[in-house]
């Protein structure tokens, strides 16, 4: 089963290192990981997306819990949070037409077009990995160059926040 | 007042009340090395090898429950105290390491003795830093010994580039540390200790696991006055030896793979375990579907992560194993469990420990003679192997810190250095490194540093002349082929102790081992005595890795 895992962590260096390293000599399979700072200065928060059953959850909660630079684990429950992937697609166009056959395609997929070259084309669409996933699988007759996906990154719904301790904020 | 980073960390380092640290010096830790060329309040003992120093620092800190310091230079100065680092972290024991490393412009460009230390420990650590800012020096050193020594003890490395030892900032030790996200644990919860003590107001033959947690997290007393109001069996790991008085009619010593057949079989028709400490290692349980599976298993350790991990616990307690038991004490019953003492004392009679050898001089002989020249007041070491099961078979622990040995990650070299250190820390004790004539080898140079700085440790040489445990294992399971285990050509020991500069005998004869014993422990200098033991004897009992632990070998049905 998937788990979708927020982990708030210390910017500091190694940190990804050692959380990469915990996941894999546990054997522990990350499907994917996305990073970035969050609002509080010096705190990044990973979106860790983890296929394992109950027994290995836990196991992955605890033992990322034991890491100094982790401050706090949630997991997210899938059911009441929501996550999104963010892909690049470098397409090829070979004619005017295929490109405003693309063109059309972006539209109906609310997809964005970043840059436009006389053989190719950047597209940047975001949303549920099922849909990207689609949106990819449309695109590949017309040959796709490249493919750069962020890995999902997920809130709870409604007002439940992954936030720091309270007593511990600096 | 400004300080340079080697001065500083001499100061955070008698802040922390160190007085005695293990090392060795190099290049890049040189500055370190000039600072404490004047010190007078630190002591520093100079290893023949990193391991050593990693071992040593490991000895001292078992011993003692302080936080064991070792100190080495960037490179293959920090990779040869990796495994004394692995094995500290995997006992749980309080290290603090600090590491040089290339000034901070040449890290990364593979300069000359670099190594990525920090990389390399992470997955044996508590935790590590990188200091890249000498202002940041004290606030990390104070987090070093805060991390290692707080919830369940571990190691941490320190790396500190050359530049960072020589550059110069104010010097302020903070007070007091405060982690985010790094909770302190205090005692279980209420409600949980009140269905355990309920539990155990129930049950009829129920059994204690004293595990290592016990000793670290200083319970002794709790778990003494705990056992005797309830009148409950106390079995131990090997990691618990020490957390219980063995010469108790409560204790059944050590349970598992070399454990005692009526401590195996009281585990087998317990009706409750209550096991404290503990992790539950596959050297613990055996097979672990049928481990304990006719009992209801109450679990308290420190350590969130243990719990449930190896074995399901029927009730769990995260919490400090000394306030927890408190609680559980004041709130159980006292009991009497006769009946259940009486089918214990039948295994007990039926099936003690044993030698096989018992004419010739013999391993639990050679034990049972320390233990009762010493009185049991003596400090054991152990390598790794049969010297270690025999060692944890038949002296009889009757304190904590009195039984020190490589138990997780089993770590052969690892005695004769951490007899050193827990002599260094116990001047007034009898210190001994109970080793294989295999394993002695292995940390053998530190005889100079044992002989230079006056540490009389004695080494007891269990010599059978083969890696005997290995020897033991092709016995049983590879149909007799010593591949590789024939230790023939090991060097004369006693000679070799003489060329250090200690004293040794060689023994072939009981007579000749108990006199050697008692000139050892007289003779104030480190003391090699080299003991001829049969090299077929074996270690029973023993459950093969993975069975049920009521199948034990060497015992009769």
């Amino acid at each position: 089963m998937k788990h979708i895992i927020s982990v708030l962590v210390r910017d500091s260096p190694g940190v990804l290192a050692k959380i990469a390293g915990l996941f894999s000599r546990r054997g522990f399979n990350i499907e994917s990981l996305a990073v970035g700072h969050t609002e509080e200065e010096g705190i990044s928060r990973m979106t860790i997306v983890v296929t394992g059953d109950d027994y290995m959850l836990e196991q992955i909660k605890k033992q990322l819990n034991k890491l100094i630079d982790v401050i706090k684990v949630v997991d997210l429950d899938p059911m009441n949070a929501v996550g999104r992937d963010l892909a690049l697609i470098k397409v090829k166009v070979e004619s005017p037409q295929k490109r405003s056959e693309v063109i059309q395609m972006v539209d109906v997929f609310r997809a964005k077009i970043l840059d436009i070259t006389e053989g190719s084309l950047i597209i940047e669409t975001t949303g549920r990995q099922d849909k990207v996933d689609a949106f990819i699988k449309l695109l590949e007759p017309f040959g796709i160059k490249e493919v750069v996906r962020t890995g999902k990154v997920a809130l709870a719904r409604g007002l439940k926040v992954v936030s720091l301790p309270k007593q511990s904020k600096k | 007042m400004k300080l340079n980073g080697s001065h500083i960390l001499v100061e955070c380092l008698k802040k922390e009340k160190v007085d005695v640290i293990f090392g060795y010096p190099g290049g890049t830790i040189m500055p370190f090395y000039d600072a404490l060329y004047d010190e007078k309040e630190i002591r520093h003992i100079l290893t023949r090898h990193e391991q050593g120093a990693a071992h040593a620092a490991d000895g001292y800190a078992r011993s003692t429950g302080r936080v064991g310091v070792c100190v080495a230079t960037s490179g293959p100065g920090a990779t040869n105290l990796v495994t004394g680092l692995a094995t500290a972290n995997m006992d749980s024991v309080p290290i603090v390491a600090l590491t040089g490393q290339v000034p901070t412009k040449l890290i990364g460009t593979d300069a000359f003795q670099e190594a990525d230390i920090t990389g390399i420990t992470a997955p044996i650590t508590k935790h590590n830093y990188l200091v890249k800012d000498v202002s940041k020096l004290a606030q990390t050193i104070a987090e070093a010994f805060y991390i290692a020594t707080t919830g369940r003890p571990g190691v941490v490395v320190v790396d500190l580039p050359k530049d960072v030892l020589i550059a110069e900032a104010d010097f302020h030790y903070p007070k007091k540390i405060a982690l985010m996200g790094y909770k302190q644990i205090s005692s279980g919860n209420i409600s949980q200790v009140k269905m355990a003590a309920k539990e155990i107001s129930l049950a009829e033959r129920p059994v204690i696991i004293a595990g290592g947690g016990i000793i670290i997290g200083d319970a002794y007393a709790e778990l003494a006055d705990f056992a005797k109001k309830c009148n409950i069996p106390v079995v131990s790991t090997l990691m618990g030896k020490g957390s219980f008085d063995e010469t108790s009619d409560l204790s059944l010593g050590m349970l598992g793979m070399h454990g005692t057949a009526y401590a195996n079989f009281a585990i087998c028709e317990a009706d409750l375990i209550i096991a404290l400490g503990t992790k539950f290692s596959d050297r613990v349980t055996g097979k672990t579907s049928e481990f304990g599976s006719s009992a209801k298993l109450i679990h308290i350790d420190i350590d969130p992560a243990e719990i449930g991990k190896n074995v399901k616990a029927d009730i769990p307690i995260v919490g400090d194993v000394k306030e927890t038991l408190k609680e559980l004490t004041n709130l159980v019953p006292e009991k009497d469990h006769s009946s259940w003492f009486e089918r214990i004392n039948v295994w007990r009679e039926k099936h003690p420990l044993r030698s096989f050898n018992q004419d010739v001089l013999n391993p639990q002989f050679i034990i049972n003679k320390i233990y009762e020249e010493t009185g049991g007041d003596a400090i054991i070491v152990t390598e790794v192997g049969q010297n270690q099961m025999w060692a944890a078979q038949y002296f009889k622990y009757k304190a904590p810190r009195t039984f020190i040995s490589s138990g997780g990650l089993g770590t052969m070299g690892y005695g004769f250095p951490a007899s050193i250190g827990a002599k260094v820390a116990n001047p007034d004790k009898p210190v001994f490194d109970i080793a294989g004539d295999g394993s002695i080898q292995m940390n053998i140079q530190e005889l100079a540093t044992a002989v230079y700085n006056d540490i009389d440790v004695n080494i007891i040489i269990l010599n059978n002349e083969y890696l005997g445990m290995v020897r033991q294992w092709q016995e049983i399971f590879y149909e007799k082929r010593y591949s590789s285990t024939s230790l023939k050509g090991n060097p004369d020991f006693v000679k070799l102790a003489e060329a250090y500069g200690a004293k040794g005998k060689h023994v072939t004869e009981k007579d000749d081992f108990v006199s050697a014993l008692k000139d050892a422990l007289n003779s104030g200098s480190t003391y090699l005595i080299d003991c001829v033991i049969p090299c077929e004897e074996n270690v029973y009992p023993m459950v093969a890795p993975g069975s049920c632990i009521s199948k034990m070998m060497g015992v009769e049905e």
